[in-house]
């Protein structure tokens, strides 16, 4: 009876531990079902690498480089903003930080976590897009530059609790030894204990990629919006993410139009995922050296 | 082996759990679809479950092609739409067994809106299609101040925009930069912050912080909607599956009936009458 019982327990938390599993395979399965159909109307190289996206057009132009050069470009921006100002910051809590000063950053990067993307929209929208385009004298403040700044601030989270996770990691006798040999605080943190946690940072970084290039609410209101190629910083750009957002709720559905968002949607899955095996393999490596 | 017994035993438990409670209430109705007929639906399900206790409607956006395949796939009762079904989702609806009537339940209007402290007032239409097709690109050009235009235009899937570009573009493409927003209020709080915007949207969204422009002479409002001498209206619509029946027919004729079409009224729409 006690067997029976404990099976039954063990069966049921088996069932929740296989749901995502499930779960995942089914989105793969509908994204592929859904997607692959373009490719009869459209052929692969043309969907890719077509630079104009006019899907509801008559004839219709199936093309997504725009939308994957929008998404690099915002990607690379909220990069160069938030890894010097994430690592930096993981630097701060986890070696120079007093453990009060710790225990109060810590957990507000985190709530910066917390905050729903859709607030950082508005925020944008509202507050520093005007402000863009009054400092950087544009007609409309709605661009690539603008929705780097906010996804910047947004990925910080993510890369610094990843990164002082790495930094806290590496072994105490590393630093021990370091000071031995003479070195100061500032020799042994750029010298010995970041390219120890070099492996755990680079993790920490691409998840903070993959993190940014699927945001979809805030880049939806404040990036601008226009499918063209950009040129600048400071032109309105669209991403995959925002696109599919946009437009499938009013497409028709099972028409090329809907076809070809699940094929972006697709283009964005195998991104992401890329970046996460990549990130397991870094991470996986890093763990290895320091044993 | 037991092991895989006792998870089928389980997983077959909650599945009858979600099914039971799923059928749960009759007089259920459920309304799906367009963003834009959304608060005409959600006040007149309020205002229709206060009369007749005994329904229970649930409405849900999604937007129009949502609805419809929603309504295709029967899993609601009244698709919304703000465009007319196209017809290769007639011919799927078909195939299913499924035969849409269109309802339709208002007018919209579209303006044109520019900033407060634009100095231009009017513009013709193919003034209009001048500049969102990319031709016209500064104010000047229209005797405005010398300023760049900024085109703002809806998602090019949305309903707005389909009315839109038959009306006035008549189908060609709208200039690549033009900065595509998903919703009517996103355009509005672009222009009332761009000097050199222009956008458009419903006549429920117009407020006091943008400034609608004649169009052919004609000030966007109910009543040139209504007489038909505004150019850029449509009908908004409701699909029901067949000649609506019971419940379905009670709300239908609610949204039609006076005190529906004031309601579509108040939600800045145009009524039919």
């Amino acid at each position: 009876m006690r067997k029976v019982k404990e099976n039954l327990i063990k069966g049921f938390f088996c069932l929740f531990a296989l749901l995502s599993i499930i779960f995942l395979l089914g989105i793969v399965i509908v994204l592929f079902k859904e997607g692959l159909p373009i490719f009869k109307i459209t052929s692969f190289k043309k969907f890719l690498f077509g630079k104009l996206w006019y899907p509801t057009y008559e004839p219709p132009e199936f093309g997504i480089l725009p939308l994957i050069l929008g998404s690099f470009l915002v990607t690379f921006g909220a990069l160069v903003i938030s890894v010097p100002l994430g690592v930096a910051s993981a630097i701060y809590i986890s070696e120079i930080a007093s453990p009060k000063i710790k225990e109060f950053i810590k957990p507000v990067i985190e709530l910066l976590a917390g905050i729903p993307s859709v607030v950082y929209g508005f925020f944008g929208m509202v507050v520093v897009a005007p402000q863009v385009a009054k400092i950087f004298n544009l007609a409309v403040g709605l661009n690539a530059f603008t929705a780097s700044l906010i996804l910047g601030i947004m990925a910080i989270p993510t890369i610094t609790s990843i990164s002082e996770d790495a930094i806290s990691a590496v072994p105490k006798r590393f630093k021990e030894a370091s000071y031995a040999l003479g070195a100061n605080k500032w020799e042994t943190i750029m010298k010995v204990t970041l390219p120890a946690a070099g492996g755990g940072i680079t993790t920490a970084v691409i998840l903070g990629t993959a993190r940014v290039i699927g945001e979809t609410m805030t880049v939806l209101m404040v990036a601008g919006g226009a499918p063209v190629i950009p040129h600048s910083f400071f032109e309105p750009v669209r991403t995959m993410t925002a696109t599919i957002a946009a437009e499938m709720g009013e497409t028709v559905v099972g028409s090329p139009h809907f076809h070809a968002l699940f094929a972006i949607a697709i283009v964005l899955f195998l991104i992401t995922l890329s970046f996460n095996i990549l990130a397991d393999i870094l991470s996986q490596r890093f763990r290895k050296r320091l044993k | 082996m037991k092991k895989l017994i006792s998870v089928i035993v389980v997983s077959v438990f909650t599945l009858g759990l979600m099914v039971t409670s799923l059928n749960a209430g009759e007089k259920k109705l459920i309304i799906q679809g367009s963003t834009t007929v959304l608060p005409i639906a959600q006040k007149c399900a309020e205002v229709f479950m206060k009369k007749h206790p005994e329904a229970n409607i649930s409405v849900r956006g999604g937007g129009s092609g949502v609805g419809i395949a929603a309504l295709i796939d029967g899993i609601c009762d009244i698709a919304d739409s703000s465009r007319p079904m196209k017809d290769k989702e007639i011919k799927k609806a078909l195939e299913k067994g499924v035969n849409p009537v269109a309802h339709v339940i208002a007018m919209d209007g579209i303006a044109v809106i520019v900033h407060p402290s634009n100095p231009v007032n009017e513009i013709t239409l193919s003034q209009l299609k001048e500049i969102y097709t990319g031709k016209i690109s500064n104010w000047k050009q229209l005797g405005g101040k010398n300023q760049k235009i900024v085109v703002i235009s809806r998602d090019v899937s949305s309903g707005t925009f389909e009315c839109f570009n038959k009306l006035v573009l008549k189908k060609e493409r709208v200039r690549p930069d033009a900065l595509l927003q998903a919703s009517n209020a996103a355009v509005v709080s672009i222009v009332k912050r761009t000097e050199g915007a222009i956008g458009y949207v419903g006549l429920g969204y117009l407020n006091s912080e943008v400034k609608a422009l004649k169009i052919e002479g004609v000030f966007p409002s109910q009543e040139t909607v209504l007489k038909g001498t505004y150019p850029i209206s449509r009908p908004l619509f409701m699909y029901t599956n067949g000649k609506p029946k019971g419940l379905v027919k009670k709300f239908i004729d609610f949204v039609l009936s006076k005190e529906g079409q004031k309601i579509v009224k108040g939600q800045g729409f145009v009524p039919l009458k």
